[in-house]
């Protein structure tokens, strides 16, 4: 068999990221300590878990239905309405999925045609630049900026846009930068997008996870775009739930419907039991999110000093559970850097540029990880640092 | 709930430096905060937590029930005090239940506990009786899950 010749041409063009390919030579080497991994250190709630072995013990082990338990949807629609002040219908307006990212991956699929361009906010998530391929369409990045905060301007916004703009992809709290849009700058965005035919994609994942005084805002909250807004987020993050692989999109009837399709075809429906866990999760879980997002900023606090003390400058992140400190006074490439690092120190972080061109120069740490293992890390990176000025 | 006391509870080797980093103050805060618990008797003293049988493989640890008949004024206190001026005694509680104080006991050996129950413990006047408890295995201590070292389960999986 001759594969290449047989192989999708177009998924043969697709790569794998630079956060699994730094993996793999992570796990290569013995004893390494990680600040790398993009999932909560916390076991999911007690309670949630409690509630997928009732939901085993009842034998309720059938699909759902497609869109998801209706108690789901209705428990999400309370949640969004609490939590970013936007009220969705449960039965036309959100459908849970397999993951944040199977909603992300159905809402390119169900807007684009081919040659649609679709704007990404870098650095970013790794998975939005590929999904678009798949679905025919051209992802145009747009580099913030790390003295713009890492946030999206007007300007940056205003340049990118041509008559094949389709969509943007907003994704704050952000994955790598920990940046966050404040409602100001949200406004500057709406601004712009309300009278054109633009959709945006707001992955807000990270939504729970925002320090200091003022709470994550979703941009479908301002007037004008609730109609052309497809809301992204989970239960991975919040919920320290990964492994359960829940998510769900929250949109405009017409967009959820197309997107209804795909996930009917390719998914059927979302786990069952991950689902019913799900009810219980956002009923009664409140109390677990903020301890440990109390537990994250305290981490925050401690490897930002951390970083800035040993000389490499720490953009402070409001959002999401990573820092994105600049490493180009070093003079090594992001790679070289985690490459090193790993060699010398036996440290494992990802480097800046698996998260687009932008994003060399710096490099993703994660923490959620216990503070002793934080403490130990940053010992071990400074005397990196200093063995590397010699 | 106290975030200073939380995390001094799970770790009291932070510096007051990385505690300052954490709660948003200066180190000389964090300083003179713990200084307050500790004379306001809120933080009574700091130790590490032991794995004792890697430290010594015939340490034994017991817990002991004890039923005592209370004094006339003193009550409890008395014989609870005395008790926990023996140093192989760990810990006194009185408690709640069908018994009246709870001692736990730290010896190099099964023998040396068992003499200090029989020679010690059980003369007292006052003391009814006593049921000696054993450890066998420990599981978790002072909030720390054993082996010491949890595998991290978490794979290094992304997209």
């Amino acid at each position: 068999m001759n594969y290449e010749e047989l192989l999708s041409k177009k998924t043969q063009a697709i790569k794998f990221s630079g956060i699994r390919k730094f993996f793999d030579i992570a796990a290569s080497v013995k004893d390494v300590i990680s600040l790398s991994v993009g999932e909560p250190d916390f076991k999911t709630p007690f309670i949630i878990r409690k509630e997928a072995i009732r939901t085993l013990e009842k034998g309720k082990t059938a699909y759902t239905s497609n869109s998801g338990l209706e108690e789901l949807r209705a428990a999400i629609a309370g949640y969004l309405k609490e939590t970013i002040g936007v009220g969705y219908d449960p039965k036309h307006q959100i459908i849970v999925t397999v993951g944040g990212s199977e909603a992300i991956d159905a809402s390119f699929r169900a807007i684009l045609d081919p040659g649609d361009e679709v704007l990404v906010c870098e650095p970013s998530f790794v998975c939005y630049d590929p999904l678009i391929r798949l679905a025919d369409g051209i992802p145009v990045p747009i580099e913030t900026r790390v003295e713009n905060r890492f946030r999206l301007t007007r300007e940056q916004l205003l340049e990118k846009i041509t008559p094949k703009t389709k969509a943007l992809v907003l994704p704050y709290p952000n994955n790598p930068t920990g940046a966050v849009m404040r409602r100001e700058d949200l406004e500057g965005i709406a601004a712009i997008l309300r009278d054109k035919n633009i959709f945006v994609i707001s992955d807000e994942i990270y939504s729970e996870m925002t320090y200091g005084d003022e709470k994550h805002v979703s941009i479908s909250e301002l007037e004008g775009m609730y109609d052309r807004t497809i809301v992204i987020n989970g239960f991975s993050k919040a919920f320290a739930m990964t492994g359960w692989r829940l998510g769900f999109a929250a949109g405009p009837a017409p967009v959820i419907t197309q997107m209804l399709k795909i996930h009917q075809y390719g998914i059927m429906s979302a786990p069952t039991v991950s689902q019913y866990a799900a009810v219980t999760a956002l009923r009664e879980c409140r109390e677990d999110i903020d301890y440990m997002v109390g537990e994250y900023d305290m981490r925050r606090k401690l490897i930002v000093n951390g970083f800035n003390e040993m000389g490499l400058d720490c953009f402070e992140p409001e959002g999401a559970f990573y820092v994105f400190p600049c490493i180009k006074s070093t003079g090594l490439s992001s790679q070289d850097f985690c490459l090193r690092l790993i060699e010398e120190k036996k440290v494992a972080v990802v480097p800046g540029d698996a998260f687009g061109e932008c994003g060399e120069g710096y490099i993703r740490v994660s923490y959620a990880y216990s503070i002793n293992h934080i403490l130990l890390a940053l010992k071990r990176i400074k005397e990196f640092i200093s063995e590397l000025k010699g | 709930m106290n975030k200073l006391v939380e995390l001094l509870r799970k770790n009291a080797r932070l510096t007051n430096d990385e505690l300052a980093v954490m709660l948003g103050k200066t180190p000389a805060e964090i300083e003179k905060e713990i200084a307050g618990l500790e004379n306001e008797g809120m933080i009574i003293g700091y130790s590490a937590v032991i794995n004792e049988e890697e430290v010594d493989r015939n340490c034994v640890t017991a817990f002991i029930e004890i039923k005592v008949s209370p004094q006339a004024e003193h009550g409890y206190d008395e014989i609870a005090t005395m008790l926990a001026q023996y140093k192989e005694v760990d810990s006194v509680y009185l408690m709640s239940g069908s018994f009246d104080l709870s001692v736990t006991i730290r010896g190099t050996n099964l023998r040396e506990v068992a003499l200090f129950v029989s020679d010690k413990l059980a003369p007292i006047d006052g003391v009814l009786s006593t049921t000696t408890h054993f450890i066998l295995r420990r599981f978790k201590e002072k909030g720390i899950e054993f082996p010491l070292i949890e595998d991290d389960e978490r794979k290094m999986v992304g997209p």
